[in-house]
């Protein structure tokens, strides 16, 4: 049922339908209490691409700036997809860890919050 | 004999003969299909003679006071040119904030014209329709007149030239751009609300009183100029919005529910779209008339309060995301900063750091949350840049669904956290920023699943040349958006070593020096 309030029947398609991005999703990621970035970063990847690019790659692109980066220990972050904890595995791709178009991966890392515990 | 002369006109008849005496009831065809917006929304009106309209008093004298204010702002205008205004400047950081400006301003002004002059078309009664069309007339007026009052600094300075066609394309300007698409592919009442109300009371207040007296303060006669001529025309523009929404609700008990919707909404769309103009003044005037938080306390929480506690003999009530509007004008003003500061590539403007005394100008203004939570960041960042490694984060940003905002607001409660939210809609994922521009995806999500987000056009490969293959291995996203944007290379980056902080110092010293 449409909400849409028009005079006539109007036809609407997302702009960002998954068929846009050409065989490939968008991902959205967000390291919190790190609001240096001020914003999830976002990527428009093949379903097949591996987690661990993820990581090593674009992460590391986007957030080794902080000083926190370094000090992170991989082996007490925190990853949610949205709001539900998962748990992604680093050898499989984005669609063996069931990440989605436009899916928001949150990762914490616990004990570091940002420049002077600011939360950035 | 006595020669006869006819009595002279009343304000009244005048007023009624120059608007209502010019309709007529349609005859050929019924009126409901001469102006069929005014029903499809589901407002009712039974008698479109109750329109009390705002312009009554001043239709008469409408013409010649607009022509008045006109010559004496080219005249001003005029002076300040062929005097180097743009050296009598407090300092050259605050050409930035005309060039924010000019990105910002101008085209929603053409757009708040475009949008009046339709509704104008679409009122089926001839006091709203006479008042929008007047509008719209002040519209175009503040839309040339503003370009023109820049236009001075845009023979010296960097990156001012392209502003009209990077509206529609920059991601900065995108939370501008699609409140007014919101509004004018709106229905004729909910435009009136959104632009006529909730713009000219929420935003033009803040921006053309306390941001233009900081213009003044900074040295900018040009400028000041033209926001007191515009805002002597908001006050007008605010009381047509405002008898739109009495009328509305003295026709009919049905419309009650409608219009709060509406109030609810684009209040909380205008507040998004106010966050940039706090930025400019708590961040980007060197001399600072007050903090965005004081302009809050002052024209939103005073002013409006006091309009919604007139409103509530109708049954209307205060917007729900008030509370939220207040604890945020302690953080918005900073956030945003920081958002733009780490994008020194992707602006026509140049950004910075605070020197210390204006950041302990903020401290004092923000006691709450400056120290805590800001200080520390721009003094690192600070820190960084003097040690040669100057923020630039080269990602897409994710935005808001409805605001079009950059994701950089915090959970109400807890200024270290994030804030998202999330709809699913024909199995979509759409993301917000906030609760209430979730609650407005809700609402009508066939709209917002058309939002035009810069970042991910640049993915989809709409900002490239034609043919670029967006698989190709060497595919790098973001490439070649400087020139999808017409970006001049000399206008980004850092204020700290620009073109125009160099110029300005050696023009100043000519201009002051033998």
């Amino acid at each position: 049922m449409t909400m849409l309030k028009t005079l006539a029947p109007y036809e609407v398609k997302s702009r960002d339908a998954v068929e846009n991005y050409k065989g490939r999703q968008l991902l959205y990621v967000n390291w919190e209490r790190h609001r240096m970035f001020s914003r999830p970063f976002v990527l428009a990847l093949p379903p097949e691409t591996l987690f661990s690019v993820i990581v090593d790659q674009y992460m590391t692109d986007c957030f080794s700036y902080h000083p926190d980066w370094k000090q992170i220990d991989w082996n007490t972050v925190v990853w949610q997809n949205g709001n539900t904890p998962f748990t992604p595995d680093r050898d499989k791709s984005l669609k063996e860890n069931g990440i989605g178009h436009k899916d928001l991966i949150r990762f914490r890392t616990p004990g570091l919050d940002g420049i002077a515990g600011t939360g950035y | 004999m006595d020669m006869k002369v006819a009595k002279k006109l009343g304000l009244k008849e005048r007023y009624s003969l120059m608007t209502r005496d010019l309709a007529w009831d349609t005859t050929y065809q019924p009126m409901d299909k001469v102006f069929p917006q005014t029903t499809y929304e589901g407002i009712k009106i039974h008698d479109w003679d109750k329109w009390e309209d705002p312009f009554r008093l001043t239709m008469d004298a409408y013409w010649k006071y607009q022509a008045e204010k006109e010559r004496k702002l080219y005249a001003i205008l005029d002076g300040f040119n062929q005097n180097n205004g743009h050296l009598s400047v407090t300092d050259a950081r605050y050409i930035n904030v005309l060039k924010l400006f000019l990105g910002s301003t101008p085209p929603l002004e053409l757009m708040a014209a475009r949008g009046f002059s339709m509704m104008g078309r679409q009122m089926n009664g001839a006091g709203p329709r006479v008042a929008c069309q007047m509008q719209a007339v002040d519209e175009y007026r503040h839309f040339q007149t503003q370009i023109h009052s820049i236009s001075n600094y845009n023979k010296y300075y960097n990156g001012m030239d392209e502003f009209a066609h990077q509206q529609s394309r920059m991601w900065y300007l995108s939370d501008g751009k699609s409140f007014f698409d919101d509004a004018i592919t709106a229905g004729p009442f909910e435009f009136m609300v959104a632009i006529g109300f909730a713009f000219e009371y929420v935003l033009t207040n803040i921006l053309f009183v306390p941001f233009i007296s900081g213009a003044a303060y900074n040295g900018d006669m040009a400028a000041m100029t033209v926001g007191f001529s515009a805002q002597s025309d908001e006050a007008r523009h605010m009381t047509l919005g405002l008898e739109c929404i009495k009328f509305m609700l003295e026709q009919d008990p049905d419309n009650l529910p409608i219009v709060q919707r509406w109030i609810d909404k684009w209040t909380w769309r205008g507040t998004r779209k106010l966050a940039s103009v706090g930025m400019m003044m708590d961040y980007m005037l060197p001399k600072r008339i007050m903090s965005f938080k004081e302009a809050w306390e002052m024209y939103v929480e005073e002013n409006g309060g006091a309009l919604f506690k007139d409103l509530a003999r109708y049954g209307i009530t205060i917007p729900k995301c008030f509370g939220q509007t207040i604890e945020e004008k302690e953080h918005v003003t900073h956030q945003s900063w920081i958002g733009f500061y780490m994008k020194p590539q992707a602006t026509p403007f140049h950004t910075w750091i605070p020197t210390p005394d204006e950041m302990d100008w903020l401290s004092e203004k923000y006691p709450n949350t400056f120290d805590k939570y800001y200080r520390p960041v721009l003094e690192h960042l600070d820190a960084q840049e003097k040690a040669g490694n100057r923020f630039d984060n080269k990602t897409a940003p994710m935005n808001c669904q409805v605001c079009v905002s950059t994701m950089k607001f915090n959970e109400p409660g807890d200024p270290m956290e994030m804030c998202f939210r999330e709809s699913i809609y024909n199995g979509e994922k759409f993301h917000t920023c906030s609760d209430h521009c979730k609650e407005i995806f809700d609402n009508e999500p066939e709209k917002y699943i058309q939002t035009f987000i810069s970042s991910h056009q640049v993915l989809q490969g709409n900002c490239e040349p034609e043919g670029t293959d967006v698989n190709a291995a060497d595919f790098k996203p973001g490439q070649n958006m400087l020139d999808y944007w017409k970006l001049d290379k000399r206008a980004l980056g850092d204020f700290n070593g620009s073109e125009d902080q160099k110029n300005f110092a050696a023009w100043r010293e000519q201009a002051t020096k033998n």
